[in-house]
């Protein structure tokens, strides 16, 4: 079902308001200007649950600086493809805003090599907040030793959902933890007349193959992939990605989006399926399913103790007309207050260690105590823009399609290096 | 002078009429496809604009790029399957109101209407009709084709023609308009000419072969350069239906993930420039000709 849904239309109907706002403020001077109060802050977040964790996060601003003017420059689409392009037309025309969402992570390089962004790091010395995150995210954060964003929450990307109940049904005791075994199940599934695993649309594909390198690599020799370290052309990284193959001959591969993706692990075509949290928010919301009961959730194959995370966080930009009041927008974002306000309505977890464990229950509960737990090893996302640059990672998308068309792994992954060499 | 200046009175008033339409396709159209040219054999790659010349390092690329082969193998396909379905079903629905039908009016707006709806409307109504999956969640075609027993993966289809599924809207959205077209010039046929022809005894069939036919070339010439340029620029229709998928992609598409997901903001410039020669490629030539026949007639 590839339909609209209500979601995607309340999204359209906010993208053209937000056109409206911007239409409305794109005659702001880029000078910084104290005197005005007033604050600008522009995010993609407009959809349900986050653009509820957005106004509450406005709401508590608002009351704790009377007087100052919110504007919220929210634009639709494309998980922030849209708002990315009319966000770089502004920030070319030094029209910049307050703040700006980003990515955690590699994608704010070419935004700090454009020179767009002010270096935080006075902000976390000041604030004390370095030893407030956990020190492998500070780590992913920091681009040649500075920080450049707030973190505001936490989302993971290997995760495994399937459904308690009818993996009973088909008799097997307990969800895969290696990839070999995952393999294994799939025999036993075939039998049932059941495809192991369901992906859909290129971007989950390339998100169940991030964790399955993670689950097939380990830890130290998946980060390496992406700063040089591990060679992409070398015997074991060809092998995982042969792995990978396999997981794609034994699963259910559509072109959709991941909730009808998903739905397919409900309809019990598929047992598996590879997602970030934000589909424990649609399993627990749209489809009002009870953890442990409707749909569970465990580390996918390979990765349990890994968190392989991905973050929003917010900016200063250079030259931003209100930099008293976006620095106070900041503060807000990287307190446990603010974190807390935002997160159990965005469905992902605060990035601070300090927060409120009452308010997260379900699989938030779980998710906290594996994020706060300090054993667990933190490693990055690449789908969703933590570890590899913009022009790289569209350059492995691109030597993707070639391989999912071709299924050569050594030339994939030849290609994969070359881009690196041409755009580290 | 004066002899200048009473030369100066014919044109003159026709030149400022026409100045300010010429001034914005000047810079609208040429100066930003000069620029967009400019952009191609430069470095530009990231966030902010650079342009140390690289000559036509972009274009070398991309001509040893395998995406882009596939990208072209993938035009070259939709293009031959919607040109000949919509010239196929335009001209077939042409001769049927041509032979006369009641509610003609009301037919041809039916026909026509898919045209005014916007590729990217299309392509969601389509997304739904051309719906691949099996059993409960079977929608759109499939419902219907199910009756028979046929189920078709359609541009999900692990085919190399799976993006002549694309062609099927396509096709829809403007055979209407070729069917108008053919129209206007089965119109423009003097019915005496083929009253002639039947007087010296031609059958139905060589009326239409041996008078019709000919006096047609000219808007089937229409017809073709129109659809062609539209092929090759179809981007919306393609990014609604699948989005991402390297069995739906065309230079179009590639162009605009490269530029506006990559930052490589030169080589989507190429991509624009490649994609401009070949429209012209098609377009020139039927101006140049369009313009002699003009010449020849007066």
């Amino acid at each position: 079902m590839a339909a609209i849904n209500r979601r995607q239309l309340l999204a359209a109907g906010a993208g053209i308001s937000a056109l409206a706002v911007l239409q409305a403020c794109s005659n702001s001077p880029g000078e910084t200007n104290t005197g005005e109060k007033k604050v600008e802050v522009f995010s993609w977040w407009s959809g349900p649950g986050e653009g509820e964790g957005l106004e509450a996060l406005i709401a508590n601003f608002k009351q704790n600086n009377a007087g100052v003017d919110f504007v919220n420059a929210a634009v639709a689409g494309g998980s922030g493809t849209q708002a990315k392009q009319v966000l770089g037309d502004r920030m070319r025309n030094n029209q910049p805003p307050d703040s700006y969402q980003l990515h955690a992570g590699l994608e704010a390089a070419d935004d700090i090599k454009a020179g767009w962004l002010e270096d935080l790091s006075s902000l976390y010395e000041a604030n004390g907040w370095k030893s407030k995150f956990p020190a492998g995210l500070i780590d992913k954060l920091s681009i040649s030793g500075k920080i450049y964003a707030v973190p505001v929450n936490i989302h993971r990307s290997n995760l495994m959902f399937f459904s308690p109940k009818k993996l009973a049904e088909w008799g097997i005791s307990a969800p895969a933890k290696t990839w070999t075994e995952f393999l294994a199940q799939a025999e036993t599934l075939k039998a049932k007349n059941v495809k192991a695993l369901s992906v859909g649309a290129t971007w989950t594909q390339m998100h169940l193959l991030e964790n399955v390198l993670l689950g097939e690599l380990g830890t130290e020799k998946y980060n390496g992939l992406w700063d040089g370290k591990t060679d992409w052309k070398g015997a074991n990284v060809v092998a995982a990605l042969d792995v990978f193959k396999k997981v794609l001959d034994v699963s259910v591969v559509g072109t959709d989006d991941w909730q009808p993706t998903i739905d397919k692990v409900l309809a019990g075509t598929a047992a598996y399926n590879v997602m970030g949290d934000w589909a424990a928010g649609y399993l627990q919301g749209a489809k009002a399913l009870k953890y442990k009961d409707g749909y569970d959730v465990v580390a996918s194959p390979g990765s349990t103790g890994v968190y392989n995370f991905l973050a929003d966080s917010f900016t200063l930009p250079k030259n931003a007309p209100h930099k008293t009041y976006a620095e106070a927008w900041l503060k807000l974002c990287a307190s446990p207050e603010g974190q807390d306000l935002f997160n159990p309505k965005k469905g992902s977890v605060p990035a601070r260690l300090d927060s409120d464990k009452s308010k997260y229950t379900d699989y938030l509960g779980w998710a906290l105590k594996e994020w706060q737990d300090s054993k667990t090893v933190v490693v990055g996302s690449l789908v969703h823009g933590v570890v590899a640059n913009n022009s790289w990672k569209s350059e492995i998308e691109k030597a993707y399609g070639v391989f999912f068309t071709g299924k050569d792994s050594a030339k994939f992954a030849a290609a994969v290096a070359t881009a690196y060499a041409a755009n580290k | 002078m004066s002899n200048f200046k009473r030369r100066a009175r014919r044109w003159a008033p026709g030149l400022l009429l026409v100045s300010p339409s010429l001034v914005l396709l000047g810079v609208f159209v040429y100066g930003f496809i000069g620029w967009n040219i400019k952009i191609s054999v430069t470095d530009w790659k990231g966030q902010l604009e650079t342009d140390n010349y690289v000559g036509l390092f972009w274009y070398k690329q991309l001509f040893a790029d395998e995406t882009f082969h596939n990208d072209i193998r993938n035009l070259l396909i939709f293009t031959v399957v919607f040109i000949g379905g919509a010239v196929i079903v335009g001209l077939l629905l042409a001769l049927l109101m041509d032979k006369g039908v009641r509610g003609e009016n009301v037919l041809r707006s039916i026909y026509l209407f898919p045209m005014g709806i916007s590729f990217i409307a299309t392509a969601i109504v389509w997304r739904w009709l051309l719906n691949s999956d099996e059993g409960e969640g079977t929608t759109g075609v499939n419902d219907i084709l199910g009756w028979i027993g046929i189920h078709s993966d359609w541009h999900k289809a692990d085919s190399q023609w799976a993006i002549s599924a694309i062609a099927l809207p396509a096709g829809w959205a403007l055979s209407g308009y070729v069917m108008a077209l053919f129209l206007a010039g089965l119109r423009g046929i003097p019915e005496d000419l083929r009253e002639a022809a039947r007087v010296d005894g031609a059958s139905e069939f060589h009326v239409y072969w041996h008078v019709v036919r000919p006096m047609m070339l000219p808007v089937f010439m229409s017809v073709l350069v129109i659809l062609a340029h539209i092929s090759l620029k179809t981007f919306d229709l393609i990014y609604g239906i699948a989005p991402l998928d390297p069995r739906t992609e065309t230079p179009a598409i590639f162009m605009y993930l490269t530029a506006f997901r990559g930052y490589f903001y030169a080589r989507g410039a190429a991509i624009a420039t490649l994609l401009f020669f070949a429209i012209a490629a098609v377009i020139v030539p039927y101006i140049w000709y369009s313009i002699r026949k003009e010449r020849t007639a007066r």
